[in-house]
Order: C-alpha cells, then sequence, then structure tokens
C-alpha cells in the first residue's frame, strides 16, 4: 500500500469498489454514466459542472478525470476557469451567507 | 514546437524498432495491460484478416512545411523522403486496375512532391470514384506556387481533407505552429470561395481534428457541431465533415508522450476506451497504403513503424491485389489508437 492518502493510479482502479458490494457498485456506476448522457443540459455543460463540482468537493481524483474530459470535448481553458469560479463564489458565498446566522446570533444576546 | 524532425536530431525513436520495443514492452511485457492481439483473440479475429480492398492511401514523401508537434510521420522541412516519377508511374498502373474505390494522397505536405500535379492529373484520368488529397492548409499559403491549388483541386475534382486541430488559435499554434493557425483559416476561406465545403456543394471539404495534447478526441458529431458553429460565426467558413482522430503513439506523438511523463497514463487511455464494435471499421481492414519508395504496408500507422504487410507481394511493383488481399494483418499496441471509443479512421468511419 502507498504510503500517501491519494494515489494517482487509484483512479484506474475506481471500478475495483464493485467487487466488495457488486450490486450498489453496479447500481452506482450505472447510474452515474446516465447522468452524464446527453440530455435536457448538455454532456458538455455537465462535464463543466462536475469540474466546478470536483473543486468544491476538493477531489483530486475527480479534477484530473474532468480536466481530461473537458480538454476531450474540446472545452477551453477560459471555460474551464470560470467554471472554477463560479463553484468557488457559491462555495465562498455558502460562507459567507452565514454570516446572517452570526449576525442574527448576535443581535439577539446583545442588549 | 519542434523545428527539427526526430531524425534530423538523431532521436532514438527516429528509429523503427526502438518505437515497437516501446509499444511491446512496459506496461504490456509487465501484463499490466493486455496486448492488442489477445484483445483480437477475445473476438475470434486474431489472426486479423482483411475485407475488401476499397482505399489506396499513397503516401508521396514525408517533407513538409509544417513541423507538428504530434506528427506520426515525424514529416518537417529537412525530411527528404521522396516518392520518384518512376514510383509514380508504377502507381498509376494499379490505380488503372485497381478495384479499390477511393485514392487517398497522403504525406507529409504531398503537394511539396515536384511531381504532385502531374500526378494528379494522371490519377484523376483513372476514374476513381473518390480523389482525395490531405492538405494542411498552409501550404496553399507558404509560397506564392502553391496559392491556385484551390483551383487545381477544383479542376480535378479533388476531395480535399484538412488537419484543423481546434477553432480557436492558441491551441492550433501550441500544436502546429506559430500563425499556422491564422494560414489554416485564410486557405479554408479560399477554398470556400471556390466552392469547396458549401452545403450543397460536390466539391468535398473535410477537416480533420486531432486531440492537442495527451489525450483522446470525443464524440465525432458532437465535436463537427462545435467547429461548424464557431468557423461559422467567427470565419463565415462551412465544411462537410469533422473526422475525430486519436493520436497513435508513433514518431513524435510517441516522443512527446514519453518526455511529458504521459505515455503509460495514455496507454491506459486507449486499452480502456478499447471498443470491440470499432474493430470492425478499422481502416486496415479495406485499406493498402504505399510509402514514397513503393512499399506496401496494412496503414500509414505501419508504415511509419516500418512494418511491410505480411505478403508475398511487399512492393508496387509487384502488386497483386488478389494476393495482398490474402494475408495477415500486422498490428501491435499502437492499433488500440484505432480502436478506441467509436474507432478512429481517416475515411472518418466510426462504430
Amino acid at each position: 500500500m502507498a504510503n500517501n492518502y491519494y494515489d494517482p493510479s487509484d483512479l484506474r482502479k475506481f471500478g475495483n469498489i464493485t467487487e466488495w458490494s457488486e450490486e450498489l457498485g453496479n447500481k452506482f456506476f450505472e447510474y452515474y454514466g446516465k447522468v452524464f448522457e446527453e440530455g435536457a443540459l448538455s454532456a458538455r455543460e455537465k462535464s463543466l459542472i462536475a469540474l466546478a463540482v470536483a473543486h468544491v468537493v476538493k477531489c483530486p481524483y475527480c479534477i484530473d478525470a474532468y480536466t481530461k474530459d473537458g480538454l476531450q470535448r474540446g472545452i477551453t481553458k477560459e471555460e474551464m476557469m470560470e467554471a472554477v469560479h463560479a463553484g468557488a463564489a457559491i462555495e465562498s458565498g455558502a460562507t459567507l451567507v452565514h454570516g446572517v446566522q452570526m449576525m442574527n446570533k448576535y443581535n439577539k444576546l446583545s442588549m | 514546437m519542434a523545428v527539427k524532425s526526430l531524425k534530423a536530431r538523431h532521436n532514438a525513436l527516429a528509429e523503427h524498432n526502438r518505437q515497437l520495443e516501446i509499444l511491446n514492452g512496459g506496461v504490456f511485457a509487465d501484463g499490466e495491460l493486455p496486448y492488442f492481439k489477445d484483445k483480437l483473440a477475445d473476438l475470434g479475429q486474431y489472426p486479423f484478416r482483411p475485407n475488401k480492398l476499397e482505399i489506396l492511401q499513397i503516401n508521396v514523401g514525408y517533407m513538409c512545411n509544417q513541423v507538428c508537434e504530434h506528427c506520426h510521420v515525424d514529416a518537417g522541412p529537412d525530411r527528404k523522403e521522396i516518392m520518384t516519377r518512376e514510383t509514380m508511374q508504377q502507381c498509376l498502373e494499379v490505380i488503372k486496375n485497381t478495384g479499390a474505390h477511393t485514392l487517398d494522397l497522403t504525406g507529409g505536405a504531398p503537394e511539396m512532391n515536384p511531381n504532385f500535379r502531374w500526378f494528379v492529373e494522371e490519377a484523376s484520368k483513372a476514374g476513381i470514384k473518390d480523389f482525395i488529397v490531405r492538405s494542411n492548409l498552409t501550404i496553399i499559403r507558404a509560397n506564392k506556387k502553391y496559392h491556385d491549388l484551390p483551383d487545381f483541386f477544383k479542376k480535378h475534382n479533388v476531395h480535399v481533407i484538412s488537419s484543423m486541430p481546434h477553432y480557436t488559435r492558441g491551441k492550433t499554434d501550441r500544436q502546429r505552429g506559430d500563425g499556422v493557425f491564422d494560414k489554416s483559416i485564410k486557405a479554408l476561406q479560399e477554398l470556400n470561395a471556390v466552392g469547396y465545403g458549401m452545403p450543397d456543394s460536390d466539391l468535398r471539404l473535410d477537416l480533420v481534428y486531432n486531440p492537442s495534447g495527451a489525450f483522446l478526441p470525443a464524440d465525432q458529431e458532437a465535436m463537427e457541431r462545435d467547429f461548424k458553429k464557431a468557423l461559422k460565426e467567427d470565419f463565415n467558413i462551412q465544411f462537410h465533415h469533422l473526422f475525430a482522430i486519436t493520436n497513435l503513439p508513433i514518431a513524435r506523438f510517441l516522443d512527446y508522450l514519453i518526455a511529458s511523463e504521459n505515455y503509460e497514463d495514455y496507454m491506459y487511455s486507449l486499452v480502456e476506451a478499447y471498443n470491440p464494435a470499432a474493430v470492425a471499421n478499422v481502416m486496415c481492414t479495406n485499406t493498402i497504403s504505399v510509402s514514397w519508395d513503393g512499399w506496401l504496408y496494412d496503414c500509414d500507422f505501419n508504415q511509419m513503424l516500418g512494418l511491410k504487410v505480411a505478403s508475398k507481394v511487399k512492393h508496387i511493383k509487384d502488386y497483386n491485389e488478389d494476393l495482398l488481399n490474402d494475408r495477415d494483418i500486422v498490428i501491435s499496441q499502437h492499433c488500440y489508437g484505432c480502436t478506441a471509443g467509436a474507432g478512429s479512421s481517416c475515411q472518418g468511419t466510426v462504430a
């Protein structure tokens, strides 16, 4: 076993999770595949959403995978970076909107 | 961008054997990844056999005005391998009698062969149904002696297939060299001006897209939609079809993969994307590739690896279609490049 938590070559082994729980693993991959098919949103748009979420959840495997997927789809680096900013804006907004809770609590506790 | 061919740089990968050692060794010899022949054996298709011959692809020389980073031919201005008129004459004899419906001229930049125009004029008399010239576009703008190529192609009803790595300047120039994008756009506009690529035109203009890096092409139809929209909106350019072709780990692309430490991951990507349904459409099943010096190969990629046809007939001067069609196709691990995803074909055929 590697001496670090993240090993890029582990991404290739993702499919192996079905070995220890075949039914759930297969259901997940079937669902995953279906989600990224062309639908009301194009596969290209979904790839950009996935890239943004990959950054927000800070998944290095997903970042590798969806950067490569974006390149394959001809998505430009400007589009990719804007998607990352969209994710980052929501993430920082999610932090900052809790500031309202802080203000509410502050005001409640203060005379 | 490279300025010289691997050959001129005396790079070890200019040698066929070194490339084949890499393709047959490493992750394949270790058993981490299966050999291509094992995949064919699983389908009951090893040894791999051709179907009816449909395409004669003739490489008229490795000289090119560009030195593209991904070039599997290792072409460039310093390459002196040019088909002679004598070999062209031997090709013409074959073209007159072949059962193939498509003649496909490639290079290098085929237009740089001094006998190119004579050869096209003679070959067009043979009445081949589809006569393709693979033009890199910039050649049309490279020198004024090439400026009339759109009219020349039109006169001989040549089907033009051109490389266009991306519809944005940055990606194109990184792969193919500074200024390539602007020259390509100008050349496409000139081809459009004489009627090439227009929606109802018989003058066929197709584009070839290769990924500009260590990744595979996406769905051909989706890319075609993106290219058509962007080129029409930004430059008022029209074309018929886009062929998304996977880069094969040969010559300069192999050198790039190794130097950028992407080789293993790329081979994993190719093997993971292996699609048994794409095997039926690979071009070696309906093509014979002829090199500048008249040798025969299963495809242009095998030509660059020095893998001649496994047949008694090995040279255009001894050409015999029946004998040739009764052969086993020579394969190695680069073949995964043509069976990845929906498949990849010089003629745009996908699974």
